[in-house]
């Protein structure tokens, strides 16, 4: 008997059944088909217009900066002024995302490098696949269009998210991945990101940038 | 949540069994007769059966036979009474709460446990509650602070009213401690058997109780009174400590808990 | 760094707690912190007690159909290229990883926080291997550096204030020049931080825990407020995750519950900054993200729990809520409790997971405060689940005999009411009579164990019991 035989032999005999009881089985199989939702919280819940505020504020209590840019082509100066502002260097990595690059990069000064980060980036550029209400939380999907690193190593790292992009919840999440990856499929790695990097381990200070990025800058981008 | 009950005390008065506590019986028993007071002024029949313990002691410290047969002597005794309430939230916590799941391998006896444990009450919160109590006429000059114990608080939702009655003694200004929802340290056999942590532990709430700067210190559980009390002395600390029923009942004429006679407050 | 339990001395280990200088001054902030952000977070959202009772009926849900999630969950993992290794004892856990390290030829392992691999014993294993296993969460690093197991099972190193901390890494950190100001908790960090991005760009294996298992997907959750589990487990070729068998949730709808309960109960936050969710090794067209998936799923004594008195243990999401609350974790901290997990979660688990004669201690030294239930997440009734422990000792005689003899003293008289009556009535006035003219009595034989520490009221005199019979009250 292996391991994996034992323990699960075990957990039926701790639970009085066989394994094959129908009833069981079926309750489990139907669990997994219909994943049934729980209880949703309100506050992320609204119109358009009152999801994007509440995103905004909930990022902001998470110690994120927001700032609103009308379109996608307003996105490479916001990016360029709030590095100006807080001189740091001209200079990002970003990936591959289709939307990042079809935007005007070229009406500014900005040096681009692209693909994953290898811990000498200071300042990173994402594009969100989704941002969440409820928490102003931001969810990004793995793979060439967003390197996972780019979230984790540049000591700065900047999101963009379309307010479209904006859902209420988590839930809204997990619908939107069903749609673009199938059922029971997910991505590499999906970061919900809430917020710059913290720590609170030395005394109980609250510290920004333990491991992950100091600063969080997120783009919400009105149209487009 | 149970209803308000006026009682008509011409008519039919309410029978309550007084449970009146083995640490009351034994050491303070004034407890028990301020209880009684405040019930019969608010127009109950009051009838003190036979007793002994709740069980608590054998309880928590894992001796469910003992507790199982002293739970039975408890519910035979008081089977007469519409009611049965308790000057302590411990002994009404485990009279009201875990009666009936010490019988759960017998149906017949959970069935009596259930049906005792829904008429069993914490005093003040029996007085508010369901008696619909909601002043005394009683006079105590001075600044109290209150402690609520932890199974009054967490078990039986006792906080509001002892508060609510206290606002109508005459003369009497309430002002909270810091953190005065946060355990004692008696814990029944813990104050015994884990001595030196349980001290720590009332170190903090005798901190605390001097901090706010009243002289009497009020509860609504014996054990947690005799502990806070006895640290306190112990540290010199000039504060006088009382049941909470004494207090209502207007019934100070006896001393302080820990203090002589001749020292008598009123 | 050894972690033999050394529950059984626990209130040595109290003891010395109590004379720990900096540790109380630490414990302080304990008191305040967690408890006011958890209330604050709570108090936020309308629907966190709803979302409490769904988080409870989802692992109940769970733990009934355990072995059918099992096995859907390891399907998942194994159809998107991941590993499932089976462990059923601790030493089976440590074979598999370090079979795994060996076959890549490791030299250096980074950690994200796991308190079973704390529970296997995985550094010291790791170490004896001649593998460099470096903790990468901040707290974790510090008392690595120490020597000493994590105090808290979210904040692990709440026990330090920064001058030690400064202490330990001018004595690790050999490139330190002597004259750099570490006096500030800022400066500490920004010294960690570098040293370990170096390790974490360099490390051959990342292993992190798991607080969630996603039977629908296949999916590990991490929730981290750093960012080093993630570092931890996209950089280094092989990630291998290590959880225990209940930590399976069968849908990503039902994380999301567990996960609005979990950072609110923890720190007060409405979401840890990180919360991250992996799917099996890099996908084809993947820059980044490791070549090798593993999980390794950890029995250690949770099977047999099932179905049992301790099953709603199982439910526990490791947030630390009970211990934040509780007056006893608050006093001593969380070493005295002697092993992996303190508090009352640790109270209940410590004996099932190592025996009732090593951590039997432990559930008994509570005062049955009711916080910790209060608090709970998912509602486990953490002070009745101790007296099931004590009722066990009591079965098995394992208290002490003096304790035993003492209850059984009193429980003879507490079952006759009229042999009780007239003992009480006697030994009260006479005690009152002796102790009358102070009030109280500073020290009484056969009471020792509380004038040792406190006065104890002289009684009134006459009973309540004698005085209602002496004035003719009805007793029916």
């Amino acid at each position: 008997m292996s391991a994996r035989d034992d323990i699960l032999a075990n957990i039926r005999a701790s639970l009085g059944v066989t394994g094959a009881e129908a009833p069981r089985r079926f309750a489990a199989k139907e669990r997994l088909a219909q994943s049934p939702e729980g209880v949703i919280p309100r506050r992320g819940q609204g119109d358009p217009a009152a999801r994007v505020a509440t995103f905004k504020a909930e990022a902001e209590r998470a110690q994120a900066s927001v700032a609103e840019v009308a379109g996608a082509a307003d996105v490479p100066n916001e990016i360029a002024r709030y590095l100006r502002e807080a001189n740091l260097p001209a200079t990002f990595r970003m990936g591959e995302d289709a939307r990042l690059a079809a935007m005007p990069w070229s009406e500014t000064a900005l040096e681009i490098l692209r693909g994953p980060s290898d811990g000498h980036d200071l300042n990173g550029v994402s594009a969100a696949f989704a941002g969440v209400a409820e928490s102003g939380t931001l969810a990004l999907c793995s793979g060439p269009d967003n390197p996972t690193t780019i979230n984790f190593l540049p000591d700065n790292h900047f999101v963009v998210v379309f307010e479209r992009d904006i859902v209420a919840d988590y839930e809204s999440v997990w619908r939107k991945l069903r749609e673009r990856y199938g059922k029971g499929a997910m991505p590499r790695t999906l970061n919900l990101i809430t917020g710059p990097s913290r720590s609170a381990d030395i005394e109980q200070t609250l510290l920004l940038g333990a491991h992950g990025p100091r600063r969080l800058h997120i783009v919400m981008v009105r149209d487009g | 949540m149970k209803e308000n009950v006026l009682t008509d005390a011409i008519r039919d008065p309410i029978r309550v069994g007084l449970f009146v506590t083995c640490l009351v019986d034994l050491f303070r028993p004034s407890v028990g007769f301020a209880a009684v007071k405040l019930l019969e002024d608010a127009g109950c029949r009051v009838v003190a059966p036979s007793q002994t313990c709740c069980g608590q002691p054998a309880y928590n410290s894992g001796d469910r036979g003992t507790t199982k047969e002293l739970a039975r002597q408890v519910i035979a005794a008081f089977d007469g009474c519409d009611y049965v309430v308790a000057p302590s939230g411990s002994c009404a916590g485990m009279l009201a709460k875990h009666y009936p799941e010490l019988f759960a391998d017998e149906p017949e006896w959970t069935a009596k446990a259930r049906a005792f444990s829904a008429k069993c009450y914490e005093l003040v919160s029996f007085l508010v509650d369901v008696l619909g109590v909601s002043r005394v006429s009683a006079r105590f000059d001075g600044l109290v602070t209150y402690h609520d114990s932890c199974s009054g608080l967490r078990e039986l939702g006792v906080q509001r009213q002892p508060r609510k009655l206290l606002a109508s003694v005459e003369g009497l200004e309430l002002v909270e401690m810091k953190s005065p929802d946060v355990c004692c340290g008696f814990g029944g056999t813990f104050a015994v058997k884990y001595g030196e942590l349980s001290d720590a532990i009332v170190a903090q709430k005798t901190a605390n109780i001097a901090a706010s700067g009243a002289p009497t210190l009020l509860a609504g559980d014996l054990g947690c009174l005799m502990n806070m009390a006895g640290k306190l002395q112990r540290e010199g600390k000039k504060v006088a400590a009382r049941h909470v029923a004494e207090i209502l009942a207007g019934m100070t004429d006896e001393p302080a808990i820990g203090e002589p006679k001749t020292e008598a407050r009123k | 760094m050894t972690h033999q339990p050394t529950s059984s001395h626990f209130k040595e280990n109290a003891h010395e707690a109590l004379r720990d200088a900096p540790l109380q001054k630490a414990l302080v902030h304990v008191r305040s912190n967690f408890i006011q952000k958890r209330a604050e977070a709570a108090q936020r959202l309308p629907e966190f007690e709803a979302l409490r009772d769904s988080a409870r009926d989802i692992k109940n849900h769970t733990l009934k159909h355990l072995d059918l999630y099992l096995e859907a969950y390891e399907a998942k993992v194994r159809e998107l290229g991941g590993e499932v290794h089976y462990a059923a004892t601790a030493k089976q856990g440590l074979d598999i990883i370090l079979d795994i390290c060996r076959k890549r030829g490791a030299k250096t392992v980074t950690k994200g926080k796991s308190m079973i691999a704390e529970e296997i014993g995985l550094n010291d294993a790791l170490e004896a291997a001649g593998i460099e296993a470096v903790e990468t969460d901040l707290g974790e690093y510090i008392i690595q550096l120490r020597g000493e197991a994590p105090s808290h099972i979210i904040a692990p190193a709440v026990h330090v204030n920064k001058d030690e901390v400064e202490n330990e890494f001018r004595r690790a950190h050999l490139h330190l020049p002597k004259d750099r100001d570490l006096s500030e908790p800022a400066q500490l960090l920004g010294e960690a931080r570098g040293v370990l991005r170096d390790k974490f760009l360099n490390a051959d294996i990342g292993i992190t825990g798991a607080n969630f298992l996603i039977a629908e997907t296949g999916t590990s959750i991490i929730v981290t407020n750093e960012g080093n589990g993630d570092l931890t487990q996209i950089l280094p070729k092989v990630h291998i995750v290590i959880a225990s068998l209940e930590k399976i949730t069968p849908t990503l709808a039902d994380a999301a519950q567990l996960l609005r309960v979990l950072a609110r109960s923890a720190t007060g936050q409405d979401m840890s900054v990180y919360t991250t969710l992996s799917t099996g090794p890099r996908r084809p067209g993947d820059p980044d993200g490791p070549e090798e998936y593993h999980v390794v799923l950890l029995d250690n004594g949770r099977s047999s729990m099932l179905g049992g008195e301790f099953e709603d243990m199982l439910r526990c999401i490791r947030c630390g809520a009970c211990m934040n609350h509780c007056p006893v974790y608050h006093a001593v901290g969380g070493h005295a409790y002697g092993w992996v997990y303190p508090g009352p979660m640790g109270a209940v688990l410590t004996p099932t997971l190592i025996g009732v004669k090593e951590g039997g201690q432990l559930p008994n030294a509570s005062t049955f405060c009711g916080r910790c239930e209060e608090v709970c997440p998912v509602r486990i009734p953490l002070p009745g689940m101790m007296r099931h422990w004590r009722e066990r000792e009591f079965e098995r005689h394992l208290s002490p005999t003096t304790v035993r003899a003492g209850l059984a003293f009193w429980a003879f008289f507490a079952k006759r009411p009229t042999l009780y009556r007239l003992a009480t009535s006697f030994g009260m006035r006479a005690l009152h009579l002796i102790g009358r003219a102070k009030g109280r009595f500073s020290f009484l034989p056969l009471a020792r164990g509380w004038t040792r520490y406190r006065d104890l009221p002289a009684p009134q005199g006459a009973t309540f019991q004698s005085q209602w019979r002496a004035k003719s009250r009805p007793v029916a």
